[in-house]
């Protein structure tokens, strides 16, 4: 056997690359929580996550099973799938095996073996012994404003603080003498204390992983503040190796304190090889089974949806002047509202845009002391946009303050507060409304404020940062804004440049529901300041000479759709409007009031505690409720669902029903025939709803392991994140019930151009045609001029012809919404029941 | 007076009976009984205390219902109402109902939804049979019913590894709570030779005075002590507070935020009259109190995580709370139990906003700390109080560690040949018993001491076994023989209709308990309880069964033998103190011995990952 050499640095960063990476829960940010496994295929990548980690990466057999059973699972589909990987000779023969055959689905996972001789050989459970002080500890010193006592050193880095604490005190985190003196000699290094504890250098590898995996919450969360600082507010200095080190100086602590100098290196006990994590794990034919069953079970769904936008296309004529345009996010929340207010006014004309519209950057609400990032995680802003003139002020709530803890604070607190705080219950139970212990998506920005949105003097800089945007760079950005989502003509008198975000009650994880594209925070500033570039005369001026010629009596309105609560407001529509302008802008409220209805109503579908027949204020009124309500773990059902991605005009999808299920993002091929701009529009798309898709994907798939579980006992830690009871580790991803309804498919992205554009498009960047190429998400190119579809599959695109010959009709919405039906269990089989196919669209 | 207050105990139990007849799907019906039950409980605690009012604020005494009597024996279910029990009444009638509204909602689709409203009728059960109660064993059936329900929604998320782990934990504290008034009801029948019911405690104190200054009052009075102090996570046992906040956070609410950690402040309302002239305990009342009030609040201020600060907040309240009904302040001590019980129930319900609430407010009030060292005190209490004072390990170490360690070092009870040989003992005894004219006769005094050592090491073994679970289970039942020979052995007279009304309801449920372990077995020829295999989640019904036969082994309320432990202990005589040390313990660890079974074998991870399982971390 040869000498495994071990390299710290290396080992470190390998463990980086495989952790979580979740940030503090006040900016969630969707992300592939298999991110590590991206460069691979996608079902080789995860089996393979599955051999080592032991995640369930895709539905149980007989999940699928049933799915199949359920005809969710389409039986002219799996044969196809079958037959277009094994021939057509093999279908029987696999379907045979899908549908019957036994397999033994137990397989113990790679990680955790050597650990697991502390308990054999020791009868010592060091997890146990170790955790709970450890995250203790953690917790404290990153804490971020439970406490009410701060950590009693700050400003250094948590080793050091460590050691401050030690040098100065009469009592000590560590049991015994040996492992404090050690840890304050300093005469030490990972790989010395590995030697002591682990023994043999062959085996340091696997006992890092070991150990970090058997808390990954909170190793992930150190290693993304170490690579982040900023997403804690109150930054603080840790690294994973200070987490290690300080590990493994407890692990010696307890093993001299239950066994004095009594004991040796783990890897003298151990007799087998150590265990090679990341070697290829052999594929089984269970996988095999596995894989064909997800394929099926995502084209039943694609087929019907490939033939629906073949069968709904009607080209119509749009030379005249829509009565009023309305640019939403891409989100696939804000695909119904689309669908309502296109009824409501047959003649409005809407678009769709991801959600930061084109404005990145930092945001600083008035007296805050703090940025906002305010686009896409990746992108780091040069700009900052300042809020003045505000004149709300949060009001705080007394029964938070930290007074209530205290020993005559609390005395005088529960003897007065108590009953005060029963009239409170009383009050939230039966008359939920909004207060500040509510998150108010409104509550960003005030509506009345002055935003500094132009800059006149470059050298206005706070922190590095620009204050407000050049003229020069104001017109790149509207340029490319307008030409993205192929808005270059009949331009309406009112524009609407509508953001979205989400007010919830209760809910740790309410970043998860803002704007994907906004790092997880309301869009409303984006949509106010690209309205005020888009108003600007020199901006328009400037974007005439390059063909865009917006009409004098043209005014963008921003605005921000709450997803939650069902309502929209207006920025800068009273005092800016002119009054042609404001009258049309009053008949529009109105249009777009009756659409919220309609989208309110359609939602309630999936809500068993709102009856969806009642009368439709009636029901919006639930809806709001429901967004203010503390007892309320389901406020709205975030991205569950999500399964489309479709880059194309309007008309694509204009006449289908599509269940809330797609991000729409607007994209004219007609303007831009070479695909310059569709570069530009692709790259945001893997990321932002990849990401989101293959989140709610693994959190739905293994809600356990990869997900943060119910969040019925969570536990909010140190205000960063959360974990179950007071021991836990933090758990990343997303709760139980923001996935119950979720169907874990792929992302199938449409693109309305020639394939070999599209192809130019997706292959501009490595990172962006990673995604396409290992099939984490799929994509087909709408042919224009044929009409037909082409799937891309092994780096071409080739045509696919859908089977799905029929696709039923909606006569009545109101009827078709009310015959939803209550599911039975959250089992898959019945939770995604209402997951609804495509339909068309009676016109 | 009488229907009505018959009416709190009964209602619930009705209800939890009716709700077990619903599937978990029937969200509606459920809560909507259960919604029912605690409006009406506030309809009626106000009623209560309005006729109560009426009537003079006479304190009411009603003995309601008599269900086993004997010669100087008689367990009645009786009642009683004063001031404490309307205040009690009505604060709990408001937190049930508003929790329960609450919850309605906020379970929705839990798939132990059910099971959550189940336990919680169960503990409003148990809740009002204390404070109602008109005697000790009245009060002592709600108080185990308590414990029950507690525990079973700690371990509420029962496949993952730590709430089962902490719902242990704290059964053992309870467990110590539930000894402690068996030998309050043991000490107070031999002193007063009767059944004390709570009107008679000035008189029963006096009696105290006479016969033994000091003495046997002195142990009633510590004995009330300690099982209010473990209740009510008072010092040394806080510990466990934070640990059981495991469960949906509404039940972490009302349980460890309001009514259940309330009641031992309850238990020392209700008998103050027995211990307000003994200055001994009164000292260690104020002086727990305000221990626990000082460091529960210096812990609570270095809490980065929000349950655990507002559970440790919650204990310093009520320490103080403990030094005002020492202090005789009564009143106060009710309002301030009603207001820190509504309080702590609103934080907690309301906890998940704060990181919204607290990150909204860092935004424009955050000012950042200058980079300190602390000073030498500061950190040491920072440390210490991190550390939670080493509570929780100190527990460990020197309350369980030593009986664990006894009953390792009896492993060989694992051996074939040990096995056959417990026979011997067991048939010697009887041969002892049943012949008049023993050759025994010179170690008769010794037999009961005897055998009650060998039932105690066989539980002891049983508890610390990490080998078979059958073996440990039989080893149980087998005890209970030792402790029924004990028993007999220890009287003149035997009253063969009490030993087969306690015997009965144990074989059953050993048998019971026998044919679970038995089935599990069959799938599964490992089931040691070194791990846990946690196999309620393929086997749900034999996981309930053995749950109703590990409490009808260990004398719960589900079985006769729950009587019969009770009478078992009169027959204890108050010099005996080797004997009721020894079968205190038997009785404390026999519980803990089954539901430690229960849980490694049904609870926790499930070993066969063919589905999601949890970490063991999380």
């Amino acid at each position: 056997m040869t000498e495994k050499q071990f390299d710290e640095q290396h080992t470190l960063e390998e463990l980086k690359h495989y952790l979580p990476s979740q940030q503090a829960l006040k900016d969630f940010i969707h992300h592939n929580s298999l991110h590590a496994f991206q460069h691979m295929k996608f079902y080789d990548a995860i089996f393979k996550a599955a051999g080592i980690f032991g995640f369930q990466v895709c539905l149980q057999l007989e999940e699928f099973r049933q799915l199949y059973k359920g005809g969710r699972v389409r039986e002219d589909i799996l044969e196809r799938v079958i037959s277009g990987k094994h021939g057509d000779d093999c279908v029987e023969d696999w379907k045979q095996k899908l549908i019957h055959q036994e397999y033994d689905t137990i397989s113990q996972p790679r990680i955790g073996r050597l650990r697991h001789y502390w308990k054999k050989i020791y009868k010592l459970d060091m997890d146990n012994e170790v955790h709970p002080l450890l995250f203790r500890i953690l917790c404290s010193f990153l804490d971020q404003g439970i406490a009410i006592d701060k950590f009693p050193v700050q400003g250094k880095s948590f080793l050091a603080s460590i050691k401050d604490i030690e040098q100065n005190s009469f009592a000590s985190f560590f049991k015994t003498k040996k492992a404090r003196q050690l840890f304050l000699s300093g005469n030490y290094t990972l790989t010395s204390l590995l030697e002591t504890i682990a023994g043999n250098a062959e085996y340091f590898e696997q006992y890092l992983f070991d150990q970090q995996f058997a808390h990954h919450g909170w190793s992930g969360f150190i290693s993304a503040v170490e690579d982040n600082p900023h997403t804690l507010l109150d930054s603080k200095q840790t690294t994973l190796h200070e987490l290690v080190v300080f590990e493994l100086f407890l692990e010696l602590d307890i093993l001299c304190h239950k066994f004095g100098s009594n004991w040796k290196p783990l890897s003298e006990h151990v007799t087998e090889p150590p265990v090679e994590l990341f070697e290829d794990v052999t594929k089984t034919e269970l996988a095999e089974v596995l894989s064909l069953w997800q394929d099926a079970f995502e084209w039943s769904y694609y087929d019907s949806v490939l033939a629906g936008i073949l069968l709904s296309q009607t080209e119509t004529e749009t030379v005249k002047v829509p009565s009023f345009q309305a640019i939403f996010c891409i989100d696939e929340r804000e695909c119904s509202i689309r669908r309502h207010i296109e009824a409501t006014d047959p003649n409005c004309e809407t678009f769709g845009a991801p959600g930061f519209f084109g404005v990145e950057f930092f945001f600083q609400q008035q007296g805050s002391l703090f940025y906002d990032k305010l686009c896409p995680a990746p992108v780091t802003p040069r700009f900052l946009i300042k809020e003045s003139e505000a004149n709300q002020q949060k009001k705080s709530e007394l029964l938070y303050t930290k007074h209530a803890h205290g020993f005559l604070g609390g005395f005088l607190f529960s003897i007065g507060f108590g009953f005060w705080a029963l009239y409170k219950k009383i009050q939230l139970l039966f008359r939920p409304k909004m207060s500040p212990a509510i998150s108010d998506a409104y509550s960003h920005m005030t509506k009345t404020s002055v935003l500094t949105i132009e800059n006149k003097d470059t050298r206005d800089v706070e922190n590095g940062l620009q204050v407000g945007y050049t003229m020069e760079e104001m017109i790149v950005r509207a340029e490319a804004f307008l030409r993205g989502i192929g808005l270059l003509k009949t331009f309406s008198p009112l524009v609407y440049i509508v953001g979205h975000g989400s007010s919830s009650a209760n809910n740790p994880h309410h970043g998860a529901h803002d704007c994907g594209a906004c790092s997880g925070r309301p869009g409303a500033t984006n949509a106010r300041v690209m309205a005020f570039i888009l108003n600007n005369n020199r901006v328009r001026e400037a974007l005439t000479k390059k063909n865009i010629e917006i009409p004098g009596e043209t005014q963008f309105v921003g605005a921000m759709h709450d997803t939650a609560a069902d309502v929209i407001g207006y920025y800068d529509d009273e005092q800016h409007l002119h009054a042609e302008n404001a009258a049309r802008h009053l008949i529009n409220r109105h249009s777009f009031e009756t659409a919220l209805n309609l989208n309110a109503k359609e939602r309630s579908r999936r809500f068993a505690s709102i009856n969806t027949k009642k009368e439709i204020n009636e029901v919006r009124k639930a809806i709001l409720n429901r967004s203010v309500s503390l007892f309320e773990p389901r406020p709205e059902l975030g991205h569950g669902t999500n399964t489309l991605c479709i880059v194309g005009r309007r008309e694509v999808t204009k006449g289908l029903f599509l269940d809330r299920r797609a991000f729409l993002n607007s994209y004219n091929y007609q303007t831009d025939p070479e695909g310059t701009v569709l570069t530009n529009v692709m790259k945001p798309i893997g990321l932002v709803c990849g990401g989101i898709n293959l989140e709610y994907y693994f959190s739905r798939v293994d809600n356990i392991k990869m997900g943060a579980g119910t969040k019925l006992p969570h536990n909010v830690m140190g205000l960063f994140g959360v974990a179950n009871s007071s021991d836990g580790d933090l758990r990343p991803g997303l709760p139980w019930q923001m996935i119950e309804v979720h169907d874990p498919v792929r992302l199938m992205v449409i693109v309305e151009h020639r394939p070999e554009v599209v192809l130019k498009a997706i292959q501009s960047t490595p990172e962006v045609f990673e995604w396409y190429n290992n099939e984490w998400v799929h994509i087909a190119a709408l042919h224009p001029g044929e009409k037909r579809f082409y799937y891309f599959k092994n780096g071409v695109f080739q045509p696919y012809e859908p089977i799905t010959g029929h696709v039923e009709v909606i006569g009545d919405m109101h009827e078709f919404i009310e015959s939803a039906k209550e599911m039975e269990t959250n089992h898959i089989a019945d939770a995604t029941k209402e997951n609804l196919p495509v339909y068309l669209l009676n016109k | 007076m009488n229907q009505l207050l018959f009416l709190f105990i009964l209602s619930p139990l009705i209800a939890f009976f009716v709700v077990l007849f619903f599937n978990n799907k029937q969200e509606k019906s459920i809560s909507g009984i259960a919604r029912f039950i605690t409006a009406l409980y506030i309809v009626a605690a106000v009623a209560a205390a309005l006729q109560w009012g009426f009537n003079g604020f006479d304190p009411v005494s009603e003995q309601f219902l008599i269900v086993y009597k004997t010669e100087g024996f008689v367990f009645a279910i009786a009642f009683y109402y004063d001031h404490i029990t309307a205040v009690y009444s009505i604060t709990g009638a408001l937190v049930f109902f508003l929790v329960v509204s609450f919850s309605r909602f906020y379970m929705h689709r839990d798939e132990g939804f059910k099971r959550f409203f189940i336990t919680l009728l169960l503990f409003l059960t148990g809740y009002n049979l204390v404070i109602f109660s008109g005697n000790f064993e009245t009060l002592f059936t709600g108080w185990e019913i308590i414990g029950l329900s507690s525990f079973l929604l700690i371990a509420f998320y029962r496949t993952r590894y730590l709430p089962v782990k902490n719902a242990l934990k704290v059964l053992s504290v309870y467990r110590l709570s539930d000894i402690a008034l068996v030998l309050v009801m043991w000490m107070m029948h031999h002193l007063t030779h009767q059944n004390v019911s709570f009107t008679q405690l000035t008189e029963a104190k006096n009696m105290a005075a006479q016969i033994q200054p000091g003495g046997m009052g002195l142990f009633i009075a510590s004995m009330i002590l300690l099982a209010a102090v473990a209740k009510s996570a008072q010092l040394p046992f806080t510990s466990w507070l934070p640990r059981a906040m495991e469960g949906p956070t509404s039940s972490s609410a009302i349980f460890y935020g309001s009514l259940s950690v309330h009641i031992g402040v309850f238990l020392l309302l209700r008998t103050y009259p027995f211990w307000q002239d003994m200055s001994g305990i009164k000292m260690g009342v104020i002086l727990i109190g305000a221990s626990t009030g000082i460091i529960a609040t210096l812990i609570a201020r270095v809490q980065p995580t929000v349950k655990t600060q507002i559970a440790y907040s919650s204990a310093a309240q009520i320490g103080i709370i403990f030094i005002e009904v020492a202090l005789g302040f009564h009143v106060l001590a009710l309002v301030h139990f009603a207001g820190n019980a509504f309080l702590r129930t609103y934080q907690l319900l309301v906890s998940p906003s704060v990181l919204n609430y607290l990150v909204h407010h860092q935004y424009f009030h955050f000012k950042p700390a200058a980079a300190t060292a602390g000073k030498k005190w500061r950190n040491t209490l920072h440390t210490l109080s991190i550390k939670e004072w080493n509570l929780d390990s100190f527990l460990h170490r020197y309350l369980w560690m030593p009986f664990k360690w006894t009953g390792r070092k009896f492993n060989f009870l694992e051996t074939r040949p040990a096995k056959v040989l417990t026979v011997v003992p067991a048939a010697v005894l009887v041969y002892a018993l049943g012949s008049e004219t023993s050759p025994l006769q010179f170690i008769q005094s010794a037999i009961p001491v005897i055998s009650m050592s060998v039932a105690l090491l066989l539980i002891l073994y049983s508890f610390a076994s990490r080998k078979s679970a059958r073996t440990a289970w039989v080893y149980l039942l087998l005890a209970h023989f030792f402790i029924i020979s004990g028993v007999i052995a220890n009287r003149e007279l035997v009253d063969w209709s009490q030993v087969s009304m306690y015997g009965s309801g144990v074989l059953l449920a050993g048998i019971a308990g026998l044919i679970c372990l038995q089935k599990i077995h069959r799938i599964d020829k490992n089931i040691s309880l070194n791990l846990f295999h946690g196999y309620v989640y393929e086997r749900k019904q034999t996981a309930l069964v053995f749950l109703l036969s590990a409490i009808g082994l260990v004398g719960f309320p589900v079985t006769a033998a729950f009587i019969g432990v009770d009478v078992f202990f009169t027959h204890i005589r108050s010099d005996q103190t080797a004997l009721i040390v020894l079968m205190a313990l038997c009785f404390l660890f026999i519980e803990l011995a089954a539901i430690r079974i229960y849980c490694r074998i049904f609870l926790g991870l499930h070993k066969k990952p063919d589905h999601p399982v949890a970490y063991r971390s999380s």
